[in-house]
Formats: C-alpha cells, sequence, structure tokens
C-alpha cells in the first residue's frame, strides 16, 4: 500500500507493506542511512529517529503508524550549519567505530530539548538505554554538557538580539 | 529509483582527483599491475562500472608494494593521496598514518588524503589486527613517504641544478637555500605524474627506498592533538558504510540457525514461505540454509516463518553454564604447554611462610557488535565484489576465492567502515555467505546477521578456569608464583578461513584438524625467583558447528589472564600486608638475572606514574570497612602487552544492600613509545578501559545444554550511560631509558588498555569490602551474594 512520508522536510511516498519497520524504509526506500540496523528489538537506540519531539526505535516502529514529521540524523544540520549537538561531537572527538552515534546524537538531542540543564544523573539516566560497544559513554557524556553550554549561549545570543 | 552510492567519499574523491581516471587505471597505465589488459578492459569509474554490472570490470590483481606510485600520488595543486593496506575500526589509525607520512614527506597534514584496505587499489599489509598498524606497518609507510620526499628533492635538484642538499623543503613547496627566490612545488615537479620509482622489501613490512627516516626530534606534525578526518562525516551522517552498500538488482538475505547447537538438517518445508511477497529463492547446503527476498523486511519475515526440521544431536553440545567450570576442569586437555620453569619452585613453596592458592574463573564472551554481521556481493561478470567492513579485507578476498574456487584476481573486497572491527569478527562468515548467495542467486546479495545470530553465533574469546599458587617468606616476599590456566580454545578459529567459516563448517567442509588453540601466561615483569607457569586447552563436546566457537576477541585472552593474575598478586599483597603498589614496585625492581631491564624499567615509570596521578596513599588492602550503605575503595592492575606497558587503578563503590558496583573513577598510565595523535589514543584508552570494565561487570555469553540463550540486550547485558564513570584521568608515559632517542618506536595502542581492567576493579572491590571476587562478570547478585556470604 501507499505510506507518505515526511522526513527532513520533505513528503515521500512508499509502496510497500504497512506492517514495514520505518527503519527499513528509511535506509532502503529513501537513502537515508543516519539509523542504523542494531537489534531490531528496539533495545539498543541505533535506529532511533525523532518524531513529534520524541526518540522513536524505527527499528520496531510500523511505518503505517508514524503519524508526525520524522527526523533522522541527516536533518539535523539546517542551512549546512552542523547542530550545537554535532559540533560538540566533533570537539569531543567522540565516536569510534561511529555505528551507534546516530542514537546517541538523537537521544542527546530530546534530552537537550526537553530539558537544557541536565544534571550528570539526568544524562545518565535519559541515555541509559542507548548502546554503544564501543563504550564511548564517558565522552558522550561530556559532549552532551558542551551541547547544553553551546546552545544555552546561542539562546543568550539570539535573545539579546530581540528588541522588547 | 534510489540513487546508488558504493564507495566511501574519500575514495569517490581520491578517485576522481586521480587526473580524472581511476586508480587502477592509473596503475595499470603504470605497468604496476602484472596482468595484461585490452583497452576493452579499461572502464573509466570501475567502481560505477561493476556497480551497474558493466561487461569487462575487473580483474582485480593486488597492487605491487615494490612501486612508490602503489602508495602516494602527488596532485597537480601539490596535495597527495595515500595509499595503505590497513582499516581503521575508529581507533584513528588513517590519521596517524597520514600524521606520520606527511611528516616524512614533508607535506601540510591537510593537504593529504588517505585510502584504506581496498583490495584492488591498495597495498596489501593485511589489514587490520594486532594493534600492529602502527607498530609494524606505519614503518613502511613513513620509509615510503621518506622516499618520495627524497625522489622529489632529485627532480628539484635537476631543475635548478643545485645539488639536493642545497635545496629546502617545507609543507610541499621546495626552495634554493642560498636563493630562496628560485621555488617549485611538489605538483609543478610531478603532479598527475607517476613516479616509477622501485622499492626494496623482502615483503611489504620491510618495503622501503634509499632515503632515511627524520629523527622523532624533527617530525612535526606527528605528536599533534588532531582531530581525526573520519569523524565529521559520522556525526552529519554522511558516511557510507559497509552496511549501506547498494547496487541495482540487489536483494536481501537472512539466514535460518540451527535451534539446537549441532542439529542436522533433516527437511525444508518451502511452501512454508513460498507465496510471501518478494520470496525469491531457499538456499541450503548441508546445515546452512538462508532465504532470500526481494526486499529487506520480506527476508526477515521469510526467516522467521520458514519451517525447517532439524535432528538433535545424539549427545548434548555443551555443559550448561552452571556447570562450565567443573567441566573445564574434570576435562582431559587437548592440548597443553610444556611447562615454562624458572628455579626450583617444588623446594620454594616446601620452604615459603606462606603459601596461598586461589581459584579464578572467567566465562564466554563476544564481540557482540552493535551491528551485527553483514555483507554485500555482486556476482556480476563472472568476478565477486564484497562490500564489506571486515578488518582484514585482503584475507577476506583469499578465503572468498578459495570457498569459490574463484580466481583469486576475479574478487576483491571494498573495504567501508563498520560496527566494532576488533578481532576475529562474524563480518569474516558474513562476507562468505554473501559471496555464496550472490552466486547461487546470480544476483547481488545483501546479507545481515540479525541480534539473536551476532550474540548466539558470532566467536567468543574462550572460557577460562585458573589456579594460582603463591610462596611468601617471613619478610613478605614473593619467593614462589605457579600459574595454571586452562582455556576452552580448542579448535580456535582464523580469519577468513575457507574451511573453517561458519558457512563452510555448517555445509560439512572440515580442515584436516581443528587448530589447536592456546591459553597462554600472564604479561608481567616481576622477577620471582621460582616460576611455574602451564596452560591447557580442552574442548566442549560438539567441537564444529558450534555457536560457542572460539576466535580473536580483542587483545585474545588478555582480559582472562590478568584477571587471575594481577588479582592474585592483590592476595599476596593482602597476605603480606603490603600495600599493592609498593609491593608491586617491589616485584618489579628486585634483581633479576634475565635481560629484561628494557620492560621493566617502563612498567616501573608506568606503576609511579599512573600512583601519582591518581594520589596514591600507601596502605595494605583492606582498608577498614565502613559502616555506610555505599562502601568505597581503589585497586590497581599492571601489564604490558608486547612492547606496551598499562596501568589503570579504579576507584569503587559498592552498594552492601544491592551488590551493585560503580567504578566512579579510572586512571591509566600507558606507555606505547612515541605518540602520534595523544588525543587519538586518550580516546581509544577511555572507550577500551570502559570495554574492559564492560566485560569485568556484565558480559558473560550463556547457554544451557543445547544452545546459546545470551542472544540479545536482555540475556546479554553490555555497559550503559549509567555505569561510566566521574572521571577517567589518563597520563602518557615514555619511560623508555632512552627517552629521547631519535629512533623512539611506536608500538600498539588498540587493545593493551582492557587487560587490566577487570583485576583493577576486582582489586578496588575487595579494598573496600574485604570480599575477593574471583569470578567474571560482577553483576549485582553476585556481588551480593559474596558479601552475604562474608557478612559484609
Amino acid at each position: 500500500m501507499s505510506i507518505t512520508l515526511r522526513v527532513n522536510g520533505n513528503t515521500r511516498t512508499v509502496d510497500v507493506d504497512p506492517s514495514t519497520p520505518l527503519l527499513y524504509i528509511l535506509r532502503n526506500d529513501l537513502g537515508l542511512e543516519g539509523p542504523r540496523f542494531g537489534c531490531g528489538l528496539g533495545q539498543c537506540g541505533a535506529c532511533t529517529v525523532i518524531i513529534n519531539g520524541a526518540a522513536v526505535r524505527s527499528c520496531v516502529t510500523p511505518c503505517s503508524a508514524v503519524k508526525g514529521e520524522i527526523t533522522t540524523l541527516e536533518g539535523l544540520s539546517k542551512d549546512g550549519v552542523l547542530h550545537p549537538i554535532q559540533q560538540a561531537w566533533i570537539d569531543e572527538q567522540v565516536p569510534q567505530c561511529g555505528y551507534c552515534q546516530n542514537g546517541q546524537m538523537l537521544t542527546a538531542k530530546v534530552l537537550l530539548d526537553r530539558n537544557p540543564n541536565p544534571s550528570d544523573a539526568d544524562i545518565r539516566k535519559f541515555m541509559a538505554g542507548t548502546l554503544c560497544r564501543c563504550m564511548t559513554y564517558y565522552r558522550i557524556q561530556a559532549a552532551i554538557r558542551r551541547a547544553a553550554t553551546a546552545m544555552k549561549t546561542a539562546d543568550t545570543a539570539s535573545n539579546e538580539g530581540v528588541v522588547a | 529509483m534510489t540513487t546508488f552510492t558504493t564507495v566511501p567519499r574519500q575514495i569517490e574523491d581520491a578517485l576522481e582527483r586521480c587526473h580524472g581516471a581511476s586508480r587502477r587505471d592509473f596503475l595499470r597505465t603504470s605497468g604496476l599491475l602484472v596482468v595484461s589488459f585490452t583497452a576493452a578492459a579499461l572502464a573509466p569509474f570501475e567502481v560505477e562500472a561493476a556497480a551497474q554490472g558493466a561487461p569487462g570490470a575487473g580483474p582485480y590483481p593486488l597492487v605491487d608494494f615494490r612501486q612508490l606510485d602503489s602508495w602516494i600520488v602527488i596532485h597537480e595543486d601539490s596535495t597527495a593521496t595515500f595509499y595503505v593496506g590497513k582499516t581503521d575500526g575508529g581507533q584513528g589509525t588513517g590519521t596517524a598514518f597520514r600524521q606520520l607520512m606527511c611528516d616524512e614527506l614533508d607535506l601540510a597534514y591537510d593537504k593529504s588524503t588517505l585510502i584504506m584496505g581496498r583490495t584492488d587499489i591498495t597495498v596489501d599489509q593485511g589489514g587490520s589486527g594486532g594493534s600492529d598498524a602502527l607498530q609494524v606497518d606505519a614503518w613502511p609507510a613513513r620509509r615510503v613517504a621518506a622516499e618520495a620526499r627524497r625522489v622529489l628533492l632529485e627532480l628539484a635538484a635537476a631543475r635548478f641544478g643545485v645539488p639536493a642538499g642545497e635545496l629546502s623543503v617545507r609543507e610541499g613547496v621546495i626552495t634554493v637555500s642560498a636563493d630562496p627566490s628560485k621555488r617549485v612545488t611538489y605538483g609543478e615537479l610531478i603532479g598527475g605524474r607517476r613516479f616509477n620509482v622501485a622499492l626494496t622489501g623482502q615483503n611489504i613490512d620491510a618495503t622501503t627506498g634509499v632515503a632515511k627516516l627524520k629523527p622523532v626530534q624533527e617530525l612535526k606534525i606527528t605528536g599533534q592533538r588532531l582531530h581525526r578526518y573520519d569523524i565529521p562525516a559520522k556525526v552529519d551522517g554522511s558516511l557510507k558504510w559497509a552496511s549501506g552498500a547498494k547496487v541495482p538488482g540487489m536483494v536481501h538475505a537472512r539466514n535460518v540457525r540451527p535451534p539446537v547447537a549441532g542439529a542436522t538438517l533433516v527437511s525444508i518445508d518451502e511452501s512454508s514461505v513460498k507465496g510471501l511477497p518478494g520470496f525469491i529463492r531457499v538456499v541450503s547446503r548441508g546445515n546452512y540454509v538462508a532465504v532470500v527476498c526481494e526486499r529487506e523486511e520480506q527476508a526477515i519475515r521469510a526467516a522467521q516463518q520458514l519451517k525447517v526440521q532439524w535432528q538433535k544431536p545424539a549427545t548434548p553440545p555443551f555443559p550448561g553454564s552452571d556447570n562450565l567450570y567443573s567441566y573445564i576442569r574434570n576435562a582431559t586437555p587437548t592440548s597443553s604447554s610444556k611447562p615454562d620453569i624458572v628455579g626450583n619452585p617444588d623446594a620454594a613453596f616446601a620452604g615459603a611462610a606462606t603459601v596461598i592458592e586461589s581459584e579464578y574463573e572467567h566465562p564466554f564472551q563476544g564481540h557482540t557488535a552493535i551491528g551485527p554481521a553483514h555483507a554485500m556481493a555482486d556476482p556480476s561478470n563472472g568476478q565477486m565484489t564484497i562490500w564489506s567492513n571486515d578488518m582484514k579485507s585482503y584475507g577476506l578476498r583469499l578465503g572468498v576465492a578459495k570457498f569459490l574456487d574463484m580466481p583469486v584476481d576475479r574478487v576483491r573486497v571494498i573495504w567501508m567502515e563498520g560496527p566494532q572491527l576488533y578481532g576475529r569478527t562474524a563480518a569474516d562468515d558474513a562476507g562468505f555467505e554473501a559471496a555464496f548467495l550472490a552466486r547461487e542467486i546470480g544476483r547481488p546479495v545483501r546479507v545481515q546477521w540479525m541480534r539473536h545470530e551476532e550474540t548466539a553465533w558470532d566467536t567468543k574469546g574462550p572460557a577460562y578456569a585458573f589456579k594460582l599458587r603463591g610462596g611468601l617468606d617471613a619478610q613478605g616476599n614473593v619467593v614462589a608464583l605457579e600459574y595454571h590456566g586452562r582455556a576452552v580454545d580448542h579448535n580456535h578459529l582464523g580469519y577468513n578461513e575457507p574451511d573453517t567459516v561458519l558457512i563452510a563448517q555448517l555445509m560439512g567442509i572440515r580442515p584436516a584438524a581443528p587448530a589447536t588453540g592456546g591459553a597462554v601466561a600472564p604479561s608481567e615483569m616481576y622477577a620471582v625467583p621460582n616460576r611455574r607457569r602451564v596452560a591447557d586447552v580442552v574442548s566442549l563436546p560438539l567441537v564444529w558447528e558450534s555457536p560457542l566457537r572460539t576466535g580473536n576477541l580483542r587483545d585474545p585472552n588478555g582480559p582472562q589472564v590478568h584477571f587471575a593474575s594481577e588479582s592474585f598478586i592483590d592476595e599476596l599483597a593482602a597476605a603480606a600486608k603490603a600495600d599493592p603498589v609498593a609491593f608491586r614496585l617491589k616485584l618489579l625492581t628486585a634483581e633479576t638475572r634475565d635481560d629484561s631491564a628494557f620492560r621493566r624499567a617502563r612498567s616501573i615509570a608506568a606503576l609511579k606514574a599512573a600512583a601519582e596521578l591518581y594520589g596514591w596513599d600507601p596502605r595494605p588492602s583492606p582498608k577498614p570497612i565502613g559502616t555506610g550503605a555505599l562502601l568505597t575503595g581503589r585497586g590497581v592492575a599492571y601489564c604490558y602487552r608486547n612492547q606496551t606497558i598499562v596501568v589503570e587503578i579504579a576507584e569503587v563503590e559498592v552498594n552492601r544492600e544491592t551488590g551493585h558496583v560503580w567504578v566512579k573513577r579510572l586512571v591509566c598510565a600507558h606507555d606505547c613509545g612515541l605518540v602520534v595523535n595523544p588525543e587519538g589514543l586518550e580516546r581509544v584508552l577511555e572507550g577500551n578501559m570502559l570495554y574492559g570494565l564492560s566485560r569485568a561487570l556484565h558480559e558473560e555469553v550463556r547457554f544451557d545444554t543445547e544452545k546459546v540463550t545470551s542472544v540479545d540486550w536482555t540475556t546479554h547485558p553490555t555497559l550503559t550511560h549509567l555505569d561510566a564513570p566521574a572521571k577517567i584521568d589518563i597520563v602518557l608515559v615514555n619511560g623508555d631509558p632512552d627517552a629521547k632517542r631519535p629512533d623512539l618506536p611506536h608500538y600498539g595502542a588498540g587493545e593493551a588498555a582492557c587487560r587490566p581492567t577487570a583485576a583493577a576493579v576486582a582489586n578496588a572491590i575487595f579494598d573496600a569490602t574485604g570480599v575477593r571476587l574471583r569470578r567474571v562478570p560482577f553483576r549485582d547478585a553476585r556481588v551480593l551474594a559474596a558479601l552475604k556470604a562474608a557478612r559484609v
């Protein structure tokens, strides 16, 4: 059947079985390889995308159940400028193999969108279900703190430009 | 229609930059490829051509490593592309190679690019393995870069009519020293053209020109904290991975594994899947079964739905996890090492004031990569192109050629990045499966293992049981030490062997005999006058077609063996009522008659550096047990791997009510000689220590008497964000007795740091609680039971 998805600002239509997990459509039909296959069970987070402000595991989400705009890793930067989270990942030199980092960055984005000032405990708890087998956790947490600071600075800067 | 991208961006860029022709055309027309070609055989962009099934693509012989052009191309804009036969699992190997090669070539780092591990366009350095990229393979890379610089100076000397010795070179620009207005760039000298310079060397590791290497003191880019070049594309989503390799007409396969280890296939009911959408074929041979469908989700469904009848083996394949260690102790070894004896241990034990004996146990652990194994193979034109993240792409090529009985120059492997290539992973197996299925189906086939396959069936690090015995004299000196390690490692798999990869085993293909496997002894430099070291290998009942097949897992044997040996040294220190750091220093500085001074001196330097960085206050362990719910302690462990020395100190918090262990701080002192990129190295060490921590706290591949029962992240827990230490401190040590030597070597760093972690944590738990944990992993329930048994 025909399924229409809104992904990273574009509308795409594919003809697939409605039970097809979103992950395979993103990767195989839409050419978006940010989300990765890790477990197919919703346990590891490698396939994470953002839908309606929530971190969603695309490997266990039937495409017919998707009702909102989908953001993948490819949609995180705007106008060629990296999101502060991506920049923090580079500044901290986070990835080793990098395979899981899609899920790490997108989950971190949802965290910081909801909680701009997370404590160390908040970070650990929110990120706990997003696994990394190169064990870059320590550096990911440093990058999240760095991104939080950068995003606050950016907010302050944009507010300063507003004339009351 | 979807657009197809088949090669990483940096490779595409490099191919395009290569004078509008492909790399292989460049090498061909240079006469560097020893086979002959017809004009019709030359495709301008062979990657795309092969991807589209263009006739005539290939063959794909290896590149001649004895030609400078095989390693380095200088472009007209004075940039350079380096071609090396290593692969990079995300540890910065490629960045480090560029730093060293740019230094020797006298080129700015950002004027270089690097291509790795693609069997048809890069020299065969074997891919990755053994943490040898910098220790071994960086040397020929440095020498060829130095040779290129020498040739460029010769060309400039001829152009200006002055001796090469009167020229200066800086960042790709050569000037006449006496008249700097006379200048020429590398690009002007040779850009777009070939060196045509022969190199020498008995093998690729020995490859050299006539130029001399620069002394370490003249290296300017080496030692800088440069950012890794591969990270931006990993962060912005633009990197093309092996897992995403696609070509037109590609179909999807999933394997169907025996539900009981060692089971025999009786029958397949193909009607159970025949009507499914997209179904193409069930392929089976022997006990190997796979389903091929047009789309990925269709293949997954068909594999789940396929009805297969299996016959269980007559005898249980495994003893079951709960009986593993008694099984190991009671088994008859399949092989034993010759006892390594120093002095007279029996007499020394007889005369010792105190003798301590302990048994340690370590389970099977797996790679369990975050992305299960995968590969894609294209059989077009009677050839085979495999897209794979296998760290040994050259071995995969050779193995597949033998397996499929194809001329080896008809097979090539395009290495691309992928998840976690730290050893003999199932990427080997998936590559063979993809190639086999592609040939059977006659179309490009992508194979993707599922989570349960990866966790249950990937190769394992061997389980071990240890017995250690130590003797102290009345003054607390170690007078005798005995080590007995026993590993379940019979039939240890090599890399990409056409008669031991999983598909071969399941098809009934066997080598003449199983590999002997190996149990190893600890790597430390303690001077103990009387020693005995023995190592045995045992086998599980099921030898072939087993999910509990062993192969190299990051730092093979290291975490197991040093968990036992470095925990036991702590037991001796405690018995001697000695501070654990001081006790080790005494063992390292004791008089010895051997010639081990070099590694011993560096071990001492690292141990002192770690203690200083931690702020270690000398006292025996355990400390007086606290009264609250959280008990804290610190532990140290030391060892070496080849020439790399590592000392770690763990600070733990043990919850006596839940048994939960949190390692709140880790300190590492690491000496791997010349450090090429300190930041890259620190990141590798951080990750690798936490990898060791995951193995210490969580990981155990469990099984019953029929099958592996660890099949996902619930049944096989791993370290998570909750476990991350609050603080990690690293000191990079140069403990070389001649620290300023101009030829300071660069040793390996990819594996050593996971080696002592479990012992450091166990020693810290002992310090905090007085309870000695002698079995990995230290999951909450096991720790709590041990605390309760000791009434802590």
